[in-house]
């Protein structure tokens, strides 16, 4: 499965997808610079975590219309896979292809720090290879991840079991003290309603390698490359 | 001709950056106010005038998010 992981200036954990993408096996990953105006011959495209356009006007707002966008639109509606991860799914969000923003943490803090998920529907490409409940301990980095969107998108959401991931205690318990932001219901990570989009605010790409202190981020790799 | 785009975040989102500035506020001796909101001022020359529905695209589109935040435009003739 060939990946196509988007540079936008100020993109940061581009390298990070590739590098651990290239590692797993069935997987490979290569750059596509946000001016390219094709993703022809990627099976999915990865729209990683940074400071695109260093986040004037608002994280994701100028990146989302990058010439490549029109690209990533056109594959998301003939169903391709697309997964934004931290700024990735802030301009997933400010492009209309996920609903909901991202806005500031309500502790105004910048959080770098491991933190726990728990698995809400394995029934996605992105956590078909885990539990629900299962716990994953992946790393957040991020100002602006407080998950917002009005009741109604909520309530959809909810219904049509888009919301994948949500932050959770060491007992997978989902409270108000295991939200590191703010984010409305905890939620970490959701799908579009027909399930080829995804978005996430903690980094799986830095939880694949032992030597970062979890490889949790493997299960939600490895669900996308799952038949 | 100018435009200034004032965008506030909605009143249901929570706004953190404001609830931070009222207690400083406070904390400055201005005890008696209320609710303290952030927003933006995007200030646009227009040399040729303006095409008024555009100018409202670019506000709703780039300018604002409508899913977090409002945005009012106010024209002004002059420098």
């Amino acid at each position: 499965m060939k990946f196509a992981v988007i540079r936008f200036p100020g993109s940061n954990c581009d390298q990070d997808c590739v590098h651990s993408l290239n590692a797993i096996p069935g997987a490979s990953a290569d750059y596509v610079w946000h001016k390219d105006s094709s993703v022809n011959g990627f099976d999915a495209v990865v729209l990683p975590g940074g400071f695109s356009y260093g986040d004037y006007l608002r994280c994701g707002a100028i990146a989302r219309f990058s010439p490549v966008m029109e690209a990533v639109k056109n594959f998301a509606s003939e169903g391709g896979i697309v997964i934004g991860i931290c700024n990735g799914f802030q301009i997933l969000c400010e492009s209309g292809l996920l609903p909901g923003a991202l806005v500031r943490n309500r502790g105004l803090h910048f959080i770098c720090e491991h933190t726990r998920v728990r698995v809400e529907r394995p029934n996605s490409r992105l956590t078909s290879a885990a539990a629900t409940g299962q716990i994953l301990n992946i790393p957040i980095a991020h100002g602006e991840g407080c998950y917002f969107a009005d009741d109604a998108t909520l309530a959809a959401l909810r219904l049509n079991q888009q919301i994948l991931l949500r932050y959770c205690d060491a007992q997978g318990r989902v409270t108000p003290e295991s939200n590191p932001n703010g984010s409305r219901e905890n939620i970490a990570g959701i799908r579009n309603a027909a399930g080829n989009v995804f978005g996430l605010m903690p980094h799986p790409e830095r939880a694949c390698d032992p030597v970062l202190g979890s490889t949790d981020g493997l299960a939600l790799f490895e669900s996308l490359l799952a038949k | 001709m100018k435009a200034h785009v004032t965008i506030m975040p909605k009143p249901s989102v929570l706004d953190p950056q404001g609830a931070a500035a009222a207690e400083a506020m406070k904390h400055l001796g201005l005890e008696s106010i209320g609710r303290v909101r952030i927003g933006k001022v995007v200030e646009i020359e227009l040399p040729n005038g303006v095409d008024e529905a555009r100018l409202h695209e670019v506000a709703r589109d780039l300018l604002s998010n409508p899913v977090i935040e409002d945005y009012t435009i106010a024209i002004t003739a002059g420098a």
